[in-house]
This record gives structure tokens, C-alpha cells and sequence, in this order.
């Protein structure tokens, strides 16, 4: 690195080698003081953070003046072995990444079968989402409504397990679908589609507190599949109702990818799920969903263009009590008695024809699920303007031909904001 | 019928643990690198050489703050011994998920492999005070955009080589040798730049995108205005206006835009002011002649030089 005088240079050229010296040594210099630079910016993120015993390993041979200095850390450790020990202002460092989003919503139309207040704060959604240790991490999801609270979501993920798992405990949206999976902010509507509202579980859907796995599996050429099994306590809006412990519900998804260009792709998937029904642990609902995405975005104007075509395909079977059971434990009215095959699917569209502006349509159609014999249809139409990444405003048109021949015609005003750092949600 | 249940839960845990008896990967001696831009990967390959695979991510003509993260790239990040990011949030929209989901623990934010490069470079604009969105899509640790200054682009290849001697010792001469080989060819390549910018020192222009600091410091450029008239809010016309005034008032003829920006706005700048429109590429592979880090340079270089001559 550093330039050797030649012997029997010419002075020019030994005052040209000193002066490239010099050049080169200031810029060592000033690497150092950039390396010192970007060491400071990552303390000051970390703060205090407490060391980790291993991560220090003694200087060598330290003067007498910082032996003494160092004599205090080991009882700083210990203080920070205790869970949520770290104090003061190495406490705002490790705070999680905080967000909320506000999704306000104005409605307009007669509906009495599903019926939606003039103006309601439709969810405050609390977002806390933090690494845990080098193996975990942890997120939240608090939904507030006007009144009263829910967790929405609450899971430690495990990201290094060994053979590619990836592990979630706590209470968690299903991976059943696409549209289960989803926070009310990222869908491209606002609502949920009929098939979600008759057939799985409505807003809520299936989320439920249990475990999840999930793995990448080798596949040829460039297709993308994975697999995921769950397993949930049985709890989940009408879907599902755990009577004893031994309810618990599965719920099963392959998804397999392809980018069929830079700009184009696409994603399939199958779900499963399983487990008892409000009758009883002797009464059975399955759900079957198959489901379909193709995007496009063109890479250099990605801000700019995309569509995104979806649909979800969902059958549900639920056993359910026959007359005379029925007329002993006294059914509610909408329930039919006897086995039940529900099928409901929606098909939508959205296209950003603008950086800030997106129109988009969907077709919706099921059937209900304690008395399958009768069935809603549905459409609606969307546009929706986003003034910055972190606020939108949209306008929805919902026309529903419920089963009993009733005709619903419904306006939406939604307003979405987001405060603070909302972490990405999965593709 | 709860056994039923139970042999459900059997069959699907079954299926999880087959997908274990499939060999994730051949074992590769080469150290498998992902880059989240391509000039990270051109950077990786300038010291790695033969000794690694390298991979980026997102394309040189994308808009790296909005890359999807799409599945395809866990099946590149799941079997990554490195993965190398740019850092200071500029990759928070997309990379995170991908980190989570890949299911490789090397590369989580505690692991060894992950490498956030933005600690080795000089970085500018680091926001004093208050950082509110009332700035717009501010980046509350500084400008994200450094890798368009070629002492930063020193600084990071000596960061990688280091990382890549610790995670393979045994070649640890030859990154070290291939390291200062490029550190020598940039000397000479940044003389050559530096040299040929030298007449247009102190030049004032104009960005789309706050992308160009380390850029504008390094050749000598003074930026006076955005077209953007808060970072990631797209251009208004009242800005726009008072924009093109200021550009009229300081003599300002260059427009410098990012592949990825409509031309619209800037075009209509330009009809305003007489002026031209330039599209400089931010990074290696925004056209398919800047295959590496020193291409970038020339490309640019050549451009802005072209351009300031037509518009003198």
C-alpha cells in the first residue's frame, strides 16, 4: 500500500513519491475517521444495549487506569440479565418499532342484512414489532376499535431454526387464502369479499391462537413452493368453536410462485382447514380454498403501472344436526339442518393507472354457510388515491343481491393514515 | 372423530418433515453472496473474484426503495452465506419479510451473514434535530444513496473483503490481493473521472430524487433543487413553478433523473428553461452496457459531460 522510494530516484521523482505518500495516507485517515463514523451511528442506534458476555473479549494487555474502568461492567451485566432490564435511556433504543394505522370509513346506502353505521373509526391497528434475540422475533397487532380491544395478531417468529424452518407461536391470521392472511390496510378494498364474510369468518376470519411451520421446499426449475401446517385451538368467528380441548382446528397451505418475466408473476395456492363447528366437537366444517394471483409491475416504471388479478375459490362443509337433534336444542332460525356444501368465490381486478391512483373491480358470489341453499351475489367498484405512502383515500361502490332477494346499493368513503414505522407485510 | 383431528395435525406434520429428507443444496465451496443493488454484487465480485457467487437482488433500472418482494428471491436468500444491504432504511419496505420468511439464520440481523455496508461509507444528510413526514419519505439516518461517491465504493469493497477473509479464511490472501487490485484501479479510474469533471466543478443542477450527494460532492456538482418537492412525493405544480423560477434566476440548464422517473414533469422543466433532461443511472446494470462499478462511472461521467457541453 504505502509507496516505496525507489533507489537512486531523482529528487522530482522522490518528491512526487512523498506527495502520493502524503495523498495516501490521507486517505487512510480519512477511512478511519468514516469507519469511526458509521461505528458511532450504530452505537447510538444500539445505545446502551446491554453487551452480551461473549461479545467482549479482554484488550490485550490493558493499562492499570482502564482494568479499573472495566471493574464495574460485570455488575451492569447481571442487571441486564433480568427479562426487560434494560433502564433509562438504553430502554428507548430497544423499544419496538411502534405504528398505527387508522382506517376511518363513511357509508351511504340501505343494507339491513349487513348493516354499517354513517361514520365509524373502523380500526386503530396498533403495530409494536421488534427483533427478540439473534433467533426470534416478535410482532403485534392491536386492533382497536371505537370501543373495546383485540389482539389482532401477537407471534414470535423463530427465524433460525435449523433445515429452513421458520416457527410461529401465539395468535395468528391463518394461512388459509390470501385474503385471510391480510390486515385490513392492505386489502384493495373496504370490505372483505362475500365468500370471506359468509364463509371465513367474516373480518376476523380464521385467527387463532396455535403454532405454525413453515418451509421452503425444493422444487425444479424456478418455481417458488411452499408449505405450511398450523395448528390452532378451534376458536375462530363462526367457523370454528372449540367445545372441548381436544377441538383443535388445522389448517394446511402449498403456495407455489413463478415469475413468468421481470414483470410478471405468478402465485398459487391451496389451503385446507379443519375443525369443529358450534354444534359441537361432534360436528365437523372443512374448508377447502384454492386461489390465484398474476401480477404485473414493469420494473422501471414500478411506481408508476401494476395490476394484480385475484381470485380465491372456497368450499366449506360443515356437518350439522339433523331435525329432531335440532329441534331439541333448539337451532337458530338460519340454520339448516343436515350436512351443508357452502361454495363462494370473488374475482377482482386492480390496476394503477398513476403513481397516486388505483381503480380497481371485484365479483362476489357465495353461498351461506348454515344453510347452504341459499346465495348472496355481489360486486363492487374501486378507486383509491394514495397522497403519500402513508395515508390513502378511497371511494368504493357495492351493489349485494342477498338471497331472499333483497338488493343492497352502498357507498364507501375509506381513509387509511399510518403513523410511525409500520413494519412490510409479506408479499 | 378427535383422532381424526389428531392424525390431520400427524399427516400435515408428516409432510413438513419430508421436505427435510430433500437436500436443500449440493455442497458449494464458493461462498454464496446476495446484494440487495448490483452495485454491492459488482463491488462483492470486484474482491471476491472466483471465490464467490454473487447475486443482487433488485435491477440497476429499479427503484431500489420499492422492489417487491417477491418469493423468488427467498429461494436466492434461503441458501445465502452473506447478504449484503445498503442499509439506513432504504431496503425497510421490502427486506425485512424476506429476512424473516427465507428461514436462514445466517442472515438475520444478529447473524454473521448480514452485512449492512452503510457502516462503512460516508454518509450525508443525516437529519439533525426532529425527523417528522411532514419532510416526506425522509430517512431518518442519513441519505441512503452513497454508493454513488468511488472513495464510499472503496471503503465498502476493503469492508467486504474483510468479511469475506473472516467467513473464509483460506483464501484470505487472495481477497486481500484482489482488494487492493481494485483499490489501485480505482485510484486511476477516479483520477481519469475527477480529471475529466474537473472544468465543470461547482456546475449547479438539478435532481429528481435526493439520489446524488455523494455523487454531486465527489465530482464537484451543486445541487439546488429537487423536482420532487419532498422526498417520494411526486412533483407539484406550485413547486414546479417555483422550481423553474430558481433554475431561470441561477442560469440552471441540467436536470439529473433516475431511470425510474416519469419524464413528464422534467421534460416540461426543461421546455421552460431550455434546458435538458438527463437520465443518469444510480447504479450498475441500469443499462445493459454498465456491467460493473467502473462502468457506472464512465457512463455517467461521459453523460453529464456530453450534456453540459450542448447546453453551454
Amino acid at each position: 500500500m504505502r509507496a516505496q522510494q525507489p533507489q537512486g530516484a531523482t529528487p522530482q521523482a522522490g518528491k512526487d513519491n512523498e506527495k502520493a505518500a502524503l495523498e495516501q495516507r490521507l486517505r487512510d485517515l480519512e477511512d478511519r475517521v468514516v469507519a469511526l463514523e458509521g461505528e458511532l451511528r450504530q452505537l447510538k442506534a444500539q445505545n446502551a444495549q446491554p453487551a452480551k458476555p461473549e461479545a467482549a473479549p479482554p484488550a490485550a494487555a490493558p493499562s492499570a487506569g482502564q482494568q479499573a474502568a472495566a471493574q464495574p461492567a460485570p455488575a451492569s451485566q447481571a442487571e441486564a440479565v433480568r427479562l426487560g432490564g434494560a433502564g433509562g435511556a438504553a430502554a428507548k433504543a430497544l423499544n419496538p418499532d411502534i405504528s398505527v394505522i387508522g382506517d376511518f370509513i363513511a357509508a351511504a346506502g340501505h343494507n339491513p342484512i349487513n348493516p354499517t353505521p354513517a361514520f365509524q373509526m373502523h380500526e386503530s391497528e396498533l403495530g409494536l414489532q421488534a427483533i427478540i434475540d439473534p433467533y426470534a422475533r416478535g410482532d403485534f397487532f392491536i386492533s382497536f376499535g371505537e370501543e373495546g380491544v383485540n389482539l389482532e395478531e401477537g407471534f414470535v417468529t423463530f427465524t433460525a431454526l435449523p433445515a429452513s424452518f421458520v416457527a410461529k407461536g401465539g395468535k395468528m391470521r391463518a394461512a388459509f387464502g390470501k385474503v385471510n392472511t391480510m390486515h385490513n390496510h392492505v386489502l384493495p378494498w373496504a370490505d372483505r369479499p362475500l365468500v370471506t364474510q359468509n364463509l371465513v369468518g367474516g373480518e376476523d376470519g380464521i385467527n387463532d391462537a396455535g403454532f405454525s411451520v413453515q418451509r421452503i421446499i425444493p422444487a425444479p426449475g424456478s418455481w417458488f413452493v411452499e408449505g405450511t401446517g398450523q395448528v390452532f385451538r378451534g376458536d375462530s368467528a363462526d367457523v370454528f368453536t372449540s367445545s372441548e380441548k381436544n377441538d383443535v382446528s388445522v389448517v394446511g397451505h402449498l403456495r407455489t410462485y413463478k415469475d413468468l418475466s421481470e414483470s410478471t408473476n405468478i402465485d398459487l395456492g391451496g389451503s385446507f382447514s379443519r375443525g369443529h363447528n358450534l354444534f359441537g366437537s361432534d360436528f365437523i366444517t372443512h374448508l377447502y380454498g384454492v386461489d390465484a394471483t398474476l401480477r404485473w409491475k414493469p420494473l422501471q416504471r414500478a411506481i408508476y403501472h401494476s395490476f394484480v388479478a385475484r381470485s380465491e375459490f372456497i368450499w366449506r362443509q360443515q356437518n350439522q344436526p339433523n331435525i329432531g337433534v335440532c329441534a331439541a336444542i333448539a337451532c337458530p332460525a338460519f340454520v339448516r339442518t343436515g350436512y351443508q356444501r357452502g361454495f363462494g368465490f370473488y374475482t377482482s381486478a386492480d390496476y394503477q393507472f398513476a403513481r397516486r391512483w388505483f381503480v380497481g373491480g371485484r365479483v362476489d358470489r357465495s353461498d351461506r354457510p348454515f344453510d347452504a341453499s341459499l346465495t348472496d351475489k355481489g360486486g363492487s367498484l374501486v378507486l383509491t388515491y394514495w397522497p403519500s405512502e402513508f395515508a390513502q383515500l378511497r371511494g368504493q361502490y357495492r351493489f349485494t343481491r342477498y338471497a331472499q332477494n333483497f338488493d343492497a346499493h352502498e357507498a364507501f368513503i375509506q381513509l387509511q393514515f399510518s403513523l410511525g414505522a409500520h413494519g412490510a407485510h409479506p408479499f | 372423530m378427535t383422532l381424526r383431528s389428531k392424525s390431520y395435525s400427524f399427516f400435515l406434520i408428516v409432510i413438513l418433515c419430508w421436505t427435510l429428507l430433500l437436500p436443500s443444496s449440493a455442497e458449494a465451496k464458493k461462498l454464496k453472496v446476495i446484494t440487495t443493488l448490483t452495485d454491492l454484487a459488482s463491488l462483492t465480485q470486484e474482491v471476491g473474484g472466483d471465490k464467490v457467487e454473487v447475486e443482487a437482488l433488485a435491477k440497476g433500472y429499479q427503484d431500489p426503495h420499492f422492489v417487491e418482494p417477491k418469493p423468488s428471491f427467498l429461494l436466492k436468500l434461503r441458501n445465502a452465506d452473506l447478504l449484503i444491504l445498503v442499509g439506513l432504511d432504504l431496503e425497510i419496505g421490502w427486506l425485512p419479510p424476506l429476512i424473516t420468511q427465507s428461514g436462514n439464520g445466517r442472515i438475520q440481523p444478529a447473524g454473521p451473514g448480514y452485512f449492512d455496508a452503510s457502516r462503512f461509507a460516508e454518509i450525508l444528510e443525516i437529519p439533525q434535530g426532529n425527523v417528522t413526514r411532514a419532510e416526506g419519505d425522509v430517512h431518518p439516518l442519513g441519505n441512503p444513496h452513497y454508493w454513488l461517491d468511488p472513495n464510499n465504493g472503496r471503503r465498502i469493497a476493503k469492508a467486504i473483503a474483510s468479511k469475506l477473509a473472516e467467513m473464509d479464511p483460506a483464501d484470505q490472501a487472495y481477497f486481500q490481493q484482489r482488494e487492493q487490485d481494485f483499490e489501485k484501479r480505482l485510484a486511476e479510474a477516479d483520477q481519469k473521472w475527477t480529471g475529466q469533471m474537473a472544468p465543470y466543478r461547482g456546475r449547479k443542477v438539478v435532481t429528481y430524487h435526493r439520489s446524488w450527494p455523494n455523487f454531486a460532492k465527489h465530482f464537484g456538482l451543486d445541487v439546488i433543487g429537487y423536482i420532487e418537492p419532498r422526498p417520494g412525493i411526486p412533483p407539484t405544480p406550485s413547486h414546479t413553478i417555483e422550481l423553474v423560477n430558481q433554475m431561470k434566476r441561477e442560469g440552471v440548464k441540467l436536470q439529473l433523473i433516475e431511470p425510474y422517473f416519469d419524464l413528464k414533469t422534467p421534460n416540461s422543466i426543461a421546455g421552460m428553461t431550455s434546458g435538458k433532461v438527463v437520465v443518469l443511472m444510480p447504479s450498475v446494470g441500469g443499462r445493459p452496457e454498465i456491467t460493473d462499478y467502473f462502468k457506472l462511472f464512465d457512463y455517467d461521467i461521459a453523460l453529464l459531460i456530453k450534456s453540459f457541453e450542448e447546453t453551454k
